[in-house]
């Protein structure tokens, strides 16, 4: 290899800069999301109040009980919501 | 890079996966920080999707990573399944734009080129990883992050008469390990 080659290299870590810090993070927060819209889940199939009102106000009863809106949990559980 | 090197930075894709799936919250983050600039320039470099569909791309590849984990048969074919899947799901955005707007620009022949780059960006980026973390450190933030060398000696405290030589010097040292790479076993790690 010569200098050239290390020209080369320095083009490539070019090629590769850091995505958005929200993205990763984001994506790095997908456990906890998880998490978060299994034990939705679970409660609304074990408790039918909640269930109704879930699906009456979705965004409104997760904030109202102090869930984290996380986009793809709502997403997710309007899914399964609406499927049901 | 911006903080100390993770640990799990040195574990290979196939232990990375193992640890994940025993619900290792670490271990995903470094999943995540591993493959995160490759999923964003497949998507936007190679695929040249708006940073709106990238983003959602983005988000659908480590949502599916994360969900579909345990039916990876080879847990060292992470790479090439995450590349499948990222080139994929931005087909299928594409996809989706031209039922949206069909006159919008074909995907380019020169696509597969710009991948092929990106692949072996990845490999460079990979022994990287290698190297020392204050090599690691001023090459990433010289290269990828087109800093200055006023913004690096500022923000390592470091001599700014002395950033170009210490690029050089790391660059020189990234070469070998490739070189070591490509004609096993003479590489050598620092």
């Amino acid at each position: 290899m010569t200098l050239r080659d290390e020209e080369r290299i320095g083009e490539l870590l070019r090629v590769l800069p850091p995505a958005p810090m929200g993205w990763v993070q984001a994506a790095q927060e997908l456990p906890a999301a998880r998490r978060s819209l299994d034990e939705v889940v679970a409660r609304a199939e074990a408790d039918a109040e909640f269930r109704k009102a879930l699906i009456a106000d979705l965004e409104a009863t997760l904030a109202l009980e102090g869930y984290e809106p996380d986009r793809r949990v709502v997403d997710e559980l309007k899914r399964r919501f609406s499927e049901s | 890079m911006t903080g100390p090197m993770s640990q799990l930075s040195t574990l290979s894709d196939g232990e990375l996966v193992q640890r994940c799936r025993s619900g290792d919250a670490e271990a995903w983050n470094e999943l995540v920080e591993r493959f995160s600039r490759y999923v964003y320039a497949v998507a936007t470099r190679g695929f040249r999707l708006s940073e709106e569909d990238a983003e959602d791309v983005f988000q659908e590849v480590f949502t599916r990573v994360f969900t579909h984990l345990d039916t990876l048969r080879n847990d060292a074919a992470l790479r090439p399944w995450i590349a499948q899947l990222t080139r994929r799901l931005c087909l299928d955005s594409i996809a989706r734009k031209n039922r949206e707007q069909p006159a919008s620009e074909p995907v380019s022949e020169a696509l597969t080129a710009d991948l092929d780059e990106i692949d072996e960006a990845f490999t460079v980026r990979e022994a990287l990883t290698t190297l020392s973390e204050p090599c690691q450190e001023i090459l990433d933030r010289f290269f990828a992050r087109d800093q200055s060398y006023r913004t690096i000696s500022n923000e390592l405290d470091l001599p700014s008469g002395t950033i170009a030589s210490r690029i050089a010097r790391c660059l020189s040292k990234l070469r070998v390990e490739l070189e070591g790479r490509r004609s096993p076993p003479a590489g050598s790690r620092e």
